[in-house]
């Protein structure tokens, strides 16, 4: 039961950074289905400077965890707005369709990805051609253990500290309500001095954040490699189906983050259930769950979506 | 001359776009402290000169001065440090926000970052008791009427001290109660000192609410005249060219058969949960023009999405000519005598990227005349037939039946859609907002069609949010509020004040 919970925990906060980051760019009117894309570049920027940062658990104390973890994040955090920048560019400068250039970040992500760990490690030995990263010790950094049982990741702790800044920028301030303009109504936004090409950066380079924060922690949730080929197995869909369940709004995205995390972690842990592990129920379909429960709850819930308006429709000044 | 206090001149002004001159030679002055109206058919450039002063565009010759200084406004932040406020025709509201919000959005109070809605509250109630502008701050946007949206975007200039103020257009969605509320506002708003420009194309206004008016005609400067000094014939002349006839000819109706026949008919709508219709029931003759009028959105379009097919009925009945008809789908209503005159022109009228000639079939091209035995088009035929309605109907374009219907005007591509729909010779036509956008000149001209095609013994259905064009065209009145019919009026017994009660819903009548 807490290996559940431990699980629900890490998962949900996976989906809630990813669904946050698409809360932001879609609220200043882009589209970001390229999530996905983003989430495998701040993975793979994270498990770098984990597989090359000198660390001994052993001898490490608060201090140096604290930095593991600093490092670990702002790679991720940097990996995932460079590659968000893509979406920005593309679809505010050149004003491109939002969900081909989306599209197109998610199958360049992987593919960039697999490309850069293969040769990585074949440069390092000539045999290995696997596309997999080893982080085992330098995860220990950030994970703190409660007597053997309960096993806390930091960045879910960090992913509850964003949810409450997120509603605070969103609806207490300034940028939030230009932020939010912008997607609505990007014509009224710009009649009042609003710069709508300012904004919607800075909503695609916030989700490029967000998602690139969610990526690391998806690849340190439960295991210490993780093989780039595989991308990130879907995450970032499913945490767009999160925000539209949660109706783009970050207290009740957060809401539907546990329940998705939920039905993924159950996939996990079924087996440590009795309950669960004697019904035999192959493990297959609780691996699906998350995703078919997305998929009903869309087919149900999206009709009454609370979109912002003007999302999708690259903004023109000359059209009035 | 030279004593006058201008709060804004634009002096000879030039602006041209490929292949137009959209401005030429333009002068505007603004007194300080008046209600300048800007007057001019679509497309004689008003909203061009507009765009000028508020910085949209840049003019290739002639200069602005704001009180006399000549200034350089190069986007719309200048314009607004300057402390010229518009009323846009489309409002620029953002529906989810509270009427609050939209009126700090841009100039937002606030301390490290955060918003301090108090202190912006107290401002805007301040200003709206002072000019009598009556809104609740809280409100949303979506949930209020047009008319308190339009006392929204009035606070947001007040709100910024603007000085100059300008409407475009801002009485088109109105009621009438809201319309002199408004003409009470804009005298309230002068007498404190500000100055305000009000583009319109409807005279009873201007003569009603201007001091002073400008007239612009294809681009050019026509002249400015005192209101006072003027009549209502007289500056349409400036605006038309010529004398144009403000009522239109029409025999009394001579009602014979029932053509159209509504029992109960009950619409869902597409936006909430009510009914958007809800059990309608009347009908139309043969020799009479049955007008819907109503405030936009309170269920026309969704009536005659019923009646013509293009949304199915959730209870009711219809018949055409005696035929039932309730469930027949499109093709069958218009081949057993319904025309239709879609509200939207480009979404349910005309394919915008067809030529002329294929939209002018676009309701017969399976007739043998247009498709042969093998299921291929007659060509020929078909470049003779819109040859010949674009003769008759008088349809402007630049390369006659091969012209792209997106290239074409407006009012061309109105007369197009007219054409079509009355060539067929429906028993019943229906025709919604036919003339919405159109100058003078074009409406003149599809009223006259209208009227004829009641003449030749037809029914016709006409729904309009134009009351000058209910009062003129119908010869019975149907008022809709909130998806009911609420008054059957005569439009010679009746006055436009009492229709506009039944249309705010403040009247009704039991109908039937």
């Amino acid at each position: 039961m807490v290996l559940l919970i431990q699980y629900t925990l890490i998962f949900a906060a996976v989906l809630l950074l990813v669904a946050l980051g698409g809360c932001f760019s879609e609220h200043s009117g882009v589209i970001n289905i390229g999530l996905e894309g983003i989430m495998v570049m701040g993975a793979l920027g994270g498990a770098l400077v984990m597989r090359f940062l000198p660390y001994n658990p052993d001898t490490a104390n608060l201090l140096t965890n604290l930095g593991v973890f600093a490092c670990v994040a702002l790679a991720s955090i940097a990996a995932g707005m460079i590659y968000s920048l893509l979406l920005a560019v593309a679809c505010i400068n050149f004003k491109a369709d939002q969900t081909i250039v989306g599209t197109a970040m998610n199958l360049l992500g992987t593919a960039l990805a697999t490309v850069i760990v293969k040769s990585m490690n074949t440069a390092m030995n000539p045999d290995d051609h696997s596309s997999e990263i080893q982080y085992i010790n330098a995860k220990k950094a950030f994970l703190s253990d409660f007597g053997g049982k309960f096993e806390l990741n930091w960045f879910v702790v960090l992913a509850l500290i964003l949810l409450v800044i997120s509603t605070i920028l969103l609806y207490k301030t300034r940028f939030g309500l230009r932020l939010r303009a912008c997607g609505e109504h990007p014509q009224a936004a710009d009649s009042v001095g609003i710069n709508v090409y300012k904004m919607r950066y800075a909503g695609v380079l916030i989700s490029g954040f967000l998602g690139g924060l969610g990526g690391i922690t998806y690849i340190t949730a439960g295991v210490s490699v993780w093989k780039f080929e595989n991308g990130v197995a879907g995450f970032g869909f499913l945490a767009l189906a999160v925000m539209i369940f949660g109706a783009w709004h970050p207290v009740r995205i957060a809401g539907a983050a546990v329940l998705f995390g939920l039905f993924r972690a159950l996939g996990n842990v079924y087996n440590g259930i009795p309950l669960l592990a004697n019904m035999g129920i192959p493990s297959a379909v609780y691996n699906m769950l998350p995703y078919i429960v997305s998929l009903i709850v869309l087919a149900f819930t999206s009709k009454n979506s609370k979109a912002p308006k003007a999302e999708g429709i690259p903004y023109d000044k000359g059209q009035r | 001359m030279s004593n006058e206090h201008y709060a804004i001149e634009m002096l000879n002004i030039t602006k041209r776009f490929p292949g137009i001159v959209a401005n030429d030679n333009i002068t505007l002055q603004l007194k300080t402290v008046e209600i300048h109206a800007l007057l001019g058919e679509n497309g004689a450039g008003k909203s061009t000169l507009m765009s000028v002063l508020f910085g949209l565009y840049q003019p290739e010759e002639g200069i602005i001065k704001k009180d006399g200084v000549e200034v350089a406004i190069r986007n719309p932040n200048d314009a607004n440090a300057l402390h010229i406020g518009m009323v846009h025709q489309h409002f620029k509201l953002v529906e989810c926000f509270s009427v609050l919000d939209n009126i700090i959005l841009g100039i937002e109070p606030t301390h490290m970052g955060f918003l301090q809605k108090e202190e912006a509250r107290e401002k805007v109630l301040a200003l709206s008791e002072k000019y009598g502008l009556h809104v609740d701050p809280d409100a949303l946007i979506e949930d209020i009427t047009v008319g308190m949206q339009q006392r929204t975007e009035i606070l947001k200039m007040l709100y910024r001290d603007n000085e100059i103020l300008i409407f475009d257009e801002p009485t088109a969605v109105l009621t009438p109660q809201e319309i002199d509320e408004l003409m009470e506002i804009m005298r309230g708003l002068a007498r404190e000192g500000k100055s305000i420009l009000f583009i319109s194309h409807k005279l009873n206004e201007i003569m009603s609410v201007a001091d002073r008016c400008t007239v612009l005609r294809k681009g050019k400067y026509v002249g400015t005249v005192n209101v006072a000094d003027t009549t209502k014939e007289e500056l349409s002349r400036m605006m038309v060219g010529r004398d144009v006839e403000f009522v239109v000819h029409k025999d009394p109706a001579k009602p014979t058969d029932v053509v159209l026949n509504v029992e109960h008919m009950t619409v869902a709508s597409k936006m909430h949960s009510n009914n958007a219709v809800k059990d309608v029931s009347f009908q139309v003759r043969r020799g009479e023009i049955v007008c819907i009028a109503g405030i936009d959105g309170n269920g026309q379009t969704e009536l005659v999405y019923g009646i013509s097919g293009l949304e199915p009925l959730k209870g009711g009945k219809l018949e055409l000519c005696g035929n039932d008809i309730t469930k027949a789908p499109i093709r069958k209503r218009s081949t057993s005598g319904m025309s239709h005159i879609p509200e939207d022109r480009h979404k349910h009228g005309l394919v915008l990227d067809y030529t002329l000639e294929n939209n002018l079939v676009l309701q017969r091209y399976f007739e043998p005349e247009f498709t042969n035995k093998g299921g291929f088009l007659r060509k020929g035929n078909i470049r003779a037939y819109a040859e010949r309605l674009i003769e008759q109907y008088d349809v402007r374009s630049g390369q006659g039946p091969i012209t792209i219907a997106r290239s074409m005007s407006g009012g061309n591509q109105q007369k197009a859609i007219v054409a079509r729909e009355i060539d067929k010779d429906p028993a019943l036509l229906i025709a919604v907002q036919p003339t919405r956008g159109l100058d003078v000149g074009a409406i003149e001209y599809i009223h006259k069609q209208i009227v004829a095609h009641r003449d030749a013994g037809n029914g016709v259905l006409l729904v309009s949010l134009e009351l000058d064009e209910v009062m003129s065209l119908a010869d019975r009145i149907l008022v809709m509020y909130e998806g009911e019919i609420v008054g059957e009026l005569d439009p010679k017994q009746t006055t436009v004040e009492e229709l506009g009660l039944y249309m705010a819903g403040a009247k009704r009548m039991e109908v039937q």
